[in-house]
């Protein structure tokens, strides 16, 4: 129920009163409200509940700590075997 | 799906798993309170993968289990009545009120609708002016800005024949209550990564400050997950109790302001009873009396049902945290996602039917 799914503004409009945009989730596109992030705009990911966004993606943190997560992998990879005894 | 897909990078996930292991040095028992999360680790066997010294335990975070009996036989009570057009989140259609459903309801010639956006209802009731719309606002605060955006935006039309059945509650309530209780287990939660989006993460660091527990804001892909539950590892085997974001891809301190501000408005906080654990003080939102007008519990007088659970479903128990679906002597025999006794069974999201579907049942055959 509070799933809430990335998605990529492809371009917003004003529809009665409303800010939205069209959205793109993998191979589909909806019409998503923006009240919530007035801010948000073309080629940017917002979080998307039950037709609004919730959020902005924050590009730069979600890089940032993929980074950190990636090289926990690469890491792991290496020393598999290594870890394998330790664990 | 970008910020999807890598978020289920078996490799960081192992990797994960293994520093969790080389951090635990004594048993934990960690509990995740949104259904979305459980569903999450029952789907990609997380609880399985971890070492044995983290337990977890899922919390009552699905909103369409927590709905109470009384609530869902209101809707049924409106979406029987030929004047009223009854629009749902398709997951409540199913959920079992005390004699009946909304599907069987919708066979028996009720008009009721299902939408992905509680702004569907709107056009809904636009397109049909003779006819009452009455929209069943459920949810956490994820959900509840849209269903608020709905009211605001009826008002602003000038829409006469909309209106809303409201059953909303909230997080920070529910985990006091589960920490206050003297058999709570939980040493650690995971804090919901969407109600925190609309809420930001102020109100979890009252909660770890006053009951020193440590909470991590966590978001709903597998590495978010394995990531939160060794932050929790981590704080705990350090004895700290502080509220750390691991979702910070979208959840910020302040949360959404104009959300909350929308919140604020169109809401004030009450009681509330939830489905299988009772009443919880201050737990739940109820429209603002300059919304009565939208407020479909006064527009119809619905009457106040009394009715009961039934006395063999233990979804209490399990909406707490107490027990696993499968202690449960109906679970997958007489309780099963397509027969359901009770709530956590009905929706996926639902602790018992996550059980359930992703085979966690050692059932006699």
């Amino acid at each position: 129920m509070c799933l809430a799914i990335p998605g990529k503004i492809l371009e917003t409009e004003e529809r009665g009163g409303n800010r939205t945009a069209r959205v793109q989730f993998g191979g589909i596109t909806k019409q998503i409200y923006l009240d919530f992030v007035p801010e948000a705009g073309v080629g940017e990911y917002v979080m998307v509940h039950v037709g609004f966004a919730i959020s902005r993606v924050d590009a730069e943190e979600a890089e940032r700590t993929y980074r950190l997560l990636e090289s926990l992998g690469l890491l792991e990879s290496e020393l598999g075997a290594a870890s394998d005894v330790r664990n | 799906m970008k910020y999807i897909d890598e978020y289920r990078d078996q490799r960081i996930a192992h990797a994960l798993v293994a520093e969790i292991r080389r951090r635990g040095t004594r048993h934990w028992v960690l509990m995740e309170i949104c259904g979305g999360q459980t569903h999450t680790l029952m789907r990609y066997g997380i609880d399985e993968l971890l070492p044995g010294s983290v337990e977890l335990v899922h919390g009552p975070g699905c909103p369409v289990c927590v709905t109470p009996l009384e609530t869902i036989d209101k809707a049924i009570q409106l979406g029987l009545r030929p004047d009223v057009i009854l629009v749902s989140y398709g997951d409540m259609l199913r959920v079992p009120g005390s004699r009946s459903d909304l599907f069987r309801v919708r066979a028996a010639g009720g008009d009721v609708r299902v939408v992905y956006s509680p702004m569907e209802a709107l056009k809904i009731a636009r397109t049909n002016p003779q006819r009452k719309v009455v929209f069943f606002a459920i949810g956490f605060e994820t959900t509840a800005p849209a269903n608020a955006m709905a009211v605001w935006q009826a008002r602003r039309e000038g829409l006469e024949n909309f209106s809303m059945l409201v059953s909303h509650v909230l997080v920070p309530p529910a985990i006091r209550l589960l920490l206050k209780s003297p058999r709570n287990r939980v040493q650690g939660f995971i804090a919901p990564g969407h109600v925190c989006t609309v809420m930001g993460s102020r109100e979890y660091q009252l909660l770890a400050r006053e009951f020193r527990v440590p909470i991590v804001v966590g978001g709903f892909e597998p590495v978010d997950l394995l990531e939160a539950i060794n932050m929790l590892v981590v704080q705990l085997e350090e004895g700290r109790a502080e509220v750390e974001n691991q979702y910070v891809r979208s959840v910020s301190h302040e949360g959404n302001v104009l959300a909350q501000q929308l919140l604020e408005s169109v809401f004030e906080v009450c009681d509330r009873k939830w489905r299988g654990i009772g009443s919880i003080p201050q737990s739940g939102y109820r429209l603002r009396p300059e919304f009565a007008a939208y407020d479909a519990e006064q527009l119809f007088g619905l009457a106040e049902p009394g009715v009961q659970e039934p006395p063999e479903c233990v979804s209490a128990e399990v909406l707490q945290g107490l027990k696993k679906p499968p202690d449960c002597a109906m679970f997958a025999t007489r309780c099963t996602p397509e027969a359901p006794l009770g709530a956590p069974m009905v929706s996926a999201e639902g602790a018992c039917a996550a059980y359930y579907l992703y085979r966690r049942c050692a059932v006699a055959t």
